[in-house]
């Protein structure tokens, strides 16, 4: 009992306190502008974040940064041009095709092309591997009895199965 | 044969991507300002406010330069690095207080010591966001002619100064 107790205390959110977004800016329609560009970026502290929800102090001035560049008029591109100057590819959510990130791009699509190959590679040795099962003058016969079979009497088979 | 050999190539590739991925750091972005010049500003300097310093003060010469804080951790097992390198008298060292409150930072040097040739302090952080800085301490190479030609993530370690600043800076003063 005094455990759980202990261990109740523990879980007490006493240090949750992870800061507030403090930025609020004049303007509602720049400010969301800014937070769908900053939704495609991420934050270099806190990597699995992305720019517009993290609480990290970097992610605040970097959201500063990008509303101050968007009140200078620039085009988000021009913005985007801008942080990936001073922090590199790493802030794109959405990596550019370029020799580093071909492995990244395509790479999915050549094991998906391997294992197709393999697989093709695989039915076919089998198919060369199983022996065709020769026919015996009775079998032919039996096969041939089978496919003189009137479809009516086939169907009653099939009602009769079911 | 050609049935386990086939897997086993499959399963070493894989091992040996996975081996080296164990040992990045994913906390490490590389700088694409390296091979760049380095971004200008001005910004007062710590001790004297009034006064105030740019990177193009130092055309001509190689220099460090260090992004730091009073509140960072990680500065304070870098710093004494620092403090015996200036004491060679190889390198100027220039140093950028990050994000800090000019008392802090002040009081920070006075209690660990002062490698600095000089000090900026950029309070709001925005040279900051200019060098690409996304986590103190960090550190330059800036060439004679300003381009930044290293850039050292995290602390400054002896074996890191020994095997990478300290060659880099004596190949570049000779140029």
């Amino acid at each position: 009992m005094r455990y759980l107790l202990i261990l109740l205390v523990c879980l007490l959110p006493v240090f949750s306190y992870a800061g507030q977004a403090t930025d609020m800016a004049a303007d509602p329609v720049l400010e969301k502008r800014m937070i769908g560009l900053a939704e495609n970026l991420r934050c270099l502290v806190c990597q699995n974040e992305s720019l517009a929800s993290s609480h990290a102090d970097l992610a605040e001035d970097l959201r500063r940064e990008v509303r101050e560049q968007m009140q200078k008029g620039l085009s988000d591109q021009e913005i985007i041009d801008y942080l990936v100057s001073r922090y590199g590819d790493f802030v794109l959510y959405d990596p550019p095709v370029k020799k580093a990130t071909l492995v990244l791009w395509y790479g999915p699509f050549a094991l998906l092309l391997a294992g197709a190959g393999m697989l093709i590679y695989q039915l076919r040795k089998r198919k060369s591997q199983v022996p065709e099962a020769e026919l015996s003058a009775e079998d032919a016969q039996r096969a041939a009895s089978l496919l003189e079979e009137t479809p009516e009497s086939s169907n009653q088979s099939k009602d009769k199965q079911a | 044969m050609m049935r386990f050999i086939l897997p086993f190539v499959v399963f070493l590739i894989m091992a040996a991507f996975m081996y080296v991925g164990l040992g990045l750091n994913p906390h490490e972005v590389p700088s694409p300002l390296v091979g760049k010049a380095a971004p200008a500003f001005t910004l007062p300097q710590l001790h004297e406010p009034s006064k105030q310093f740019s990177p193009q003060d130092m055309k001509g010469k190689v220099w460090l330069f260090n992004v730091w804080a009073s509140w960072c951790t990680a500065c304070e097992s870098e710093h004494p690095v620092f403090v015996e390198l200036s004491r060679q008298n190889i390198v100027p060292i220039y140093g950028m207080d990050y994000k800090d409150k000019r008392e802090d930072g002040e009081a920070w040097l006075r209690k660990h010591g002062n490698p600095y040739a000089l000090v900026v302090s950029d309070t709001e952080g925005r040279v900051g966001i200019n060098y690409g800085v996304y986590g103190v301490p960090e550190t330059y190479v800036i060439d004679k002619q300003g381009i930044i030609q290293y850039k050292q993530i995290g602390a400054v370690t002896p074996k890191i100064l020994d095997e990478k600043i300290l060659p880099l800076v004596k190949e570049l003063q000779a140029k």
